[in-house]
């Protein structure tokens, strides 16, 4: 390493050495950083999978635009919307055709007794084209009375539950006292708002959710003709259609909307984003702590550098070789601890906890950038290091 | 170029402000000849650090004027202090040896200064100074596993390695024992001799001042006496 270093800087790489010298303490610095790693990857994995949770429902939709109440913030909050305004968005050019969404929580009750939560999705079995291939293509059987397409990863729940349905056997349970049977199924696993999800048609909903009313759906999809931007047709759509009640999207401004309110508004996202914050200030801390301290300890030697001539961007360069240093020896061990916590959580929660492709990166070079940060912030104690006081 | 490797005029030095403020240095004037080495003597406290201090450019002048190396230093900046030490070699009384770097790697560190360079050539040269103050046997140890005297002699090496113009040195026999001591000074006078380094010293060692080509004594910040032997 100390060769590699000395090749790679064109000098001696003091800073290694001088890290070094006592192993114990530089073994504390690297887990020190490699603990504030492992907080920022933990609170980013469950930032991550709270995003993945919010944005998977809407893979199952296919519109353009949605219509939904005024003070709806997510696909599964707000009031409900006026089936009129369906009616209504259909005399507007560009609209080709639309169809209302129902949102709701069931409670799946296990065999065992316990129970879990299903997030339930509905619409006409003959609007199944704003459905995903996937949906749409086992929607159709749901006009059979009660019936419904269950999540398999439902959380809690085990696989062995729905092995006979996947060979085609349909599987009875029970939801809010009644009998529900699964006679298709889909796989999302569990969010931060339900444990699974459920999708029946609008008749089946709406026997299951007896206060609600086929003249209020959730959300109201709009497909657009052929060659017509969604944006066009939404914009016409706001001027006839009253703002104070409904708002009007097309379905990925209100997919960006939706994340946006679910990482910065809700307490859940402005917690994690919290945590991230405090592991970047614990490692920005402990990685000053650890830079000023090697910096007091050695002010004669660099006092005595000083003395010899070297300059203040040396001195710079062996405290910023310090904190490269200590951001990749740190950066490994917190990656590979994370790696691990993100399967266990992942198995625990059925929440999609994993490592996507940039955040190792984008951690790694947030790593160095504090790493610096603390090291150009350590290196105003070389102030101190005076060589006229070496005699 | 003048025969002067440092000249002072009017030299004075103060510490401290308002009330606190004390002078160290008063009115020094003297003329240091290149490849000479001449001995700073005189009690605690007699300014003797100070100007040595104020000739290696490591304090700032405040009245008066040096000349080092024929560049004055009143008024000098901070970067031509900073390039005229890299012709200057400090032996201290303290070795102030970097605790994390071997024998061979101290001695390096002067060497660097002056730029990346041949690495095989800056070792060779690192080894035989180390082996001219009799520690070839020492290169790859750290200091914590040498003696006072070695690490003196690691020091020494450090300071004189890049063949500096002017040597600063601080009691740099203090940790030696007589024949050590001797050899260092040796040393010196002979980089004087054959390559016009310049020397200037400050010691209380007795033993090795007939080897002086001059001996200036300060007694409370003036030059009380100024002989060549």
């Amino acid at each position: 390493m100390s060769k590699l270093l000395e090749r790679l800087l064109g000098r001696l790489p003091v800073g290694w050495l001088q890290l070094t010298h006592s192993r114990t303490r530089f073994a504390a610095a690297v887990a020190g950083v490699a603990f504030a790693n492992l907080l920022v990857f933990m609170q980013l994995g469950i930032m991550g999978a709270m995003s993945t949770a919010t944005l998977a429902p809407y893979n199952f939709l296919d519109a353009d635009i949605m219509i939904s109440a005024e003070d709806a913030n997510t696909l599964t909050d707000g009031s409900n919307v006026a089936r009129a305004r369906l009616f209504q968005a259909m005399t507007v050019a560009g609209v080709e055709s639309g169809a209302p969404l129902f949102v709701g929580i069931l409670e799946f009750k296990l065999p065992d007794g316990t129970n879990s939560t299903l997030q339930t999705f509905a619409t006409e079995v003959a609007d199944r084209d704003f459905l995903s291939a996937e949906i749409a293509a086992q929607f159709s059987r749901l006009t059979q009375e009660n019936t419904a397409l269950i999540d398999t990863k439902t959380r809690g729940v085990d696989a062995s539950v729905f092995a006979d349905l996947k060979d085609g056997k349909p599987f009875a349970f029970e939801v809010n006292g009644q009998t529900l049977t699964a006679i298709g199924t889909l796989e999302l696993g569990g969010g931060f708002s339900a444990d699974g999800t459920l999708f029946v048609s609008d008749q089946t909903f709406l026997r299951f959710f007896g206060k609600r009313s086929s003249g209020a759906p959730n959300h109201v999809l709009l497909k657009v003709a052929d060659g017509v931007s969604p944006q066009v047709v939404a914009e016409r759509l706001r001027s006839i259609l009253p703002a104070a009640s409904v708002q009007v999207n097309t379905l990925a401004e209100y997919k960006a909307a939706d994340l946006a309110y679910q990482s910065l508004e809700r307490p859940t996202g402005i917690i994690f984003g919290f945590g991230v914050l405090i592991g970047i200030i614990v490692g920005i801390v402990i990685v000053y702590q650890v830079l000023s301290t090697d910096v007091a300890d050695h002010l004669k030697e660099y006092a005595t550098f000083k003395a010899m001539g070297y300059e203040h961007r040396f001195f710079l360069g062996i405290v910023l070789e310090e904190a490269g240093i200590l951001a990749v020896f740190g950066f490994i061990p917190g990656f590979i601890v994370s790696m691990g916590l993100y399967a266990g959580l992942s198995a625990v929660t059925s929440l999609p906890v994993y490592m996507d492709g940039t955040r190792p990166f984008m951690v790694f070079f947030g790593t160095l950038a504090a790493c610096a940060l603390s090291g150009a912030i350590a290196t105003r104690r070389l102030a101190a290091a005076d060589p006229a006081d070496l005699f | 170029m003048t025969d002067m490797a440092i000249q002072t005029q009017a030299l004075d030095h103060f510490f401290g402000e308002g009330e606190a403020r004390k002078q160290a240095i008063f009115d020094v004037n003297l003329e240091i000849e290149r490849g000479k080495l001449t001995i700073l003597m005189g009690p605690s406290g007699s300014g003797k650090t100070t100007l040595l201090t104020l000739m290696g450019c490591l304090r700032h002048v405040q009245s008066g004027s040096v000349t080092l190396l024929e560049r004055e230093l009143k008024g000098a900046g901070e970067a031509e202090p900073v390039r005229l030490r890299r012709r200057l070699g400090f032996i201290f009384q303290a070795h102030n040896l970097h605790e994390s770097l071997t024998a061979t790697e101290n001695v390096l560190m002067g060497l660097q200064v002056h730029g990346k360079g041949n690495a095989a050539k800056q070792m060779a040269a690192a080894h035989h100074m180390l082996r001219l103050v009799g520690l070839e046997d020492r290169l790859d140890y750290l200091p914590g596993n040498l003696s006072g005297g070695q690490k003196q002699r690691v020091a020494v090496a450090r300071a004189l390695v890049s063949n500096p113009d002017v040597i600063f040195a601080d009691e740099p026999t203090a940790a030696l024992d007589k024949v050590s001591g001797r050899n260092v000074v040796d040393m010196l006078k002979t980089m004087g001799r054959e390559r016009g380094t310049t020397t200037v010293m400050v010691t209380h060692d007795n033993r090795i001042l007939e080897l002086a080509d001059r001996i200036i004594t300060l007694e409370e910040g003036r030059v009380v006496s100024d002989v060549r032997p």
